[in-house]
């Protein structure tokens, strides 16, 4: 089932939490880029598009639009003070050095590894990966946004990834309506849960093993 | 009198360059920064049996996607279909032939191809479908696939100015896959907003040299709707509905 407004701005809150000053960071499509909006002003940002651009800025007021500004998703954008333009070759060089501090992602399935799957489900939807798998391989930081469960009830994060991977233990932090999780060192550590659910909530509804090594707190 | 270099052509003359069964690379991405006046061309021509790499196939009406959607494509190699159905819709059902390669591959395999290079290596899909049949090579102990440079027969790409020598300036992130797609076609065409005479840009300015451009045309502008503006027009309709 899709996730109501206040849950994904929420999600998109507590993931704007993970994003530092002086940060390097790309935005997915979806409940990512609702991010951008809960970044706090005090931080200097460098947000980051494949389409060649580093210093994005928010939607411009309607009537400003630019046909040939806008964001990977194709929808137009401002830029910030400092901001460049480049090719996509260049625009790929950012991700594949390792220049982005974080990227966040949507995705299908997550292993308990941190696999991530989130580019194809063969015979029904076969959009292509995109950067998908730039990203997921090359970004210091990982964090995927998803539902906790696909529309079916079932857990998205499994022991096993049943869908072709974007990338092999390339998740660092996953967060759900319900949770967030750590990836590290190949286990799936819980580390919050969202306020109303308990823990147990979160252990029945997920599909691989949780560690719980700490005091794991509330989100609001 | 010194005689310069004018690359100049009509569309209608550009249209000799293009043939059933080309491969035909188009800059842009999600389709802005797609060239619509020779996509146009190209349409109205009734040419064929396309063999299309582009970063992506837009939307059905916006960018390289005009020709997915008229069934002028039989092959296709891209990073994304997502936004255009019609792309999904006829590879499930056969009639047109998809190879995936990811994005940041893509631009350096067509960027290796317009260098002259014979490919690259790459570890970004190890791990993953990507590296089917892929040849691998270890370089300092670390693995890398082997990913062969792309050409086409003819390169189309867009341009916000341009000399008559051909010397390329695109437009904020209209640039996208242009300046690369620019350099990998044995023949470029680029259509351009504005065309200047020889001498009046700045060379440092330039991004792509007119030595990688064939001809160049004058754009007749963008003719498609962005999806931006059809979601604003479909706002503005709903709104009106609900008064």
């Amino acid at each position: 089932m899709g996730l109501g407004t206040e849950t994904r701005q929420r999600i998109a809150r507590r993931a704007a939490l993970e994003i530092k000053n002086g940060m390097t960071v790309n935005l997915g499509i979806g409940i990512p880029t609702l991010v951008a909006d809960y970044i706090s002003t005090d931080l200097h940002i460098m947000l980051h598009t494949e389409n060649g651009i580093l210093g994005m800025g928010g939607s411009p007021l309607a009537g400003h639009e630019d046909g040939n500004l806008s964001n990977a998703g194709g929808y137009p954008v401002t830029i910030q003070p400092g901001a460049s333009y480049f090719d996509s070759a260049t625009a790929f060089g950012i991700i594949r050095k390792g220049l982005l501090d974080v990227t966040i992602l949507g995705a299908l399935e997550v292993s308990e590894r941190g696999d991530i799957a989130n580019w194809i489900v063969p015979g029904k939807r076969v959009p292509g990966m995109g950067g998908a798998i730039d990203l997921a391989q090359k970004a210091k930081k990982v964090i995927i946004l998803m539902n906790h469960t696909d529309k079916n009830g079932n857990p998205k994060i499994v022991k096993n990834c049943s869908l072709p991977l974007t990338v092999k233990e390339g998740a660092n932090m996953i967060i759900t309506e319900k949770a967030v999780f750590q990836c590290e060192n190949g286990k799936l550590y819980l580390r919050e849960i969202m306020n109303p659910y308990t823990v147990e909530d979160v252990i029945q509804t997920t599909g691989a093993s949780i560690v719980i090594d700490e005091q794991v707190s509330v989100f609001q | 009198m010194v005689q310069s270099v004018n690359k100049q052509i009509s569309l209608e003359s550009a249209s000799n360059y293009f043939f059933n069964g080309m491969s035909l690379m188009v800059g842009g991405f999600g389709g802005v920064g797609a060239p619509p006046s020779l996509v146009n061309l190209i349409l109205e021509k009734g040419i064929q049996d396309i063999f299309l790499i582009s970063n992506d196939t837009g939307f059905p009406w916006i960018g390289p996607g005009k020709l997915i959607t008229e069934k002028r494509v039989k092959k296709l190699i891209a990073s994304h279909i997502g936004s255009n159905p019609e792309a999904g819709k006829q590879m499930q059902e056969g009639s047109l032939e998809v190879e995936f390669v990811p994005q940041g591959t893509l631009a350096e395999k067509i960027r290796a191809g317009g260098m002259g290079l014979g490919g690259i290596l790459v570890d970004v899909g190890l791990g993953t479908v990507v590296e089917a049949k892929k040849e691998k090579i270890f370089v300092d102990k670390k693995e890398y696939m082997i990913e062969t440079a792309l050409t086409a027969d003819v390169s189309i790409v867009y341009a916000k100015k341009a000399d008559l020598y051909g010397n390329l300036i695109y437009d904020k992130s209209a640039r996208n896959t242009n300046p690369l797609v620019a350099t990998a076609g044995q023949i470029t065409i680029a259509e351009v907003e504005e065309i200047v005479p020889v001498g009046s840009l700045d060379p440092e300015e330039i991004i792509t040299p007119g030595v990688f451009v064939d001809y160049i045309i004058q754009s007749k502008g963008v003719d498609w709707k962005w999806v931006w503006e059809l979601k604003q027009d479909k706002e503005s309709q709903e709104g009106q509905h609900s008064k």
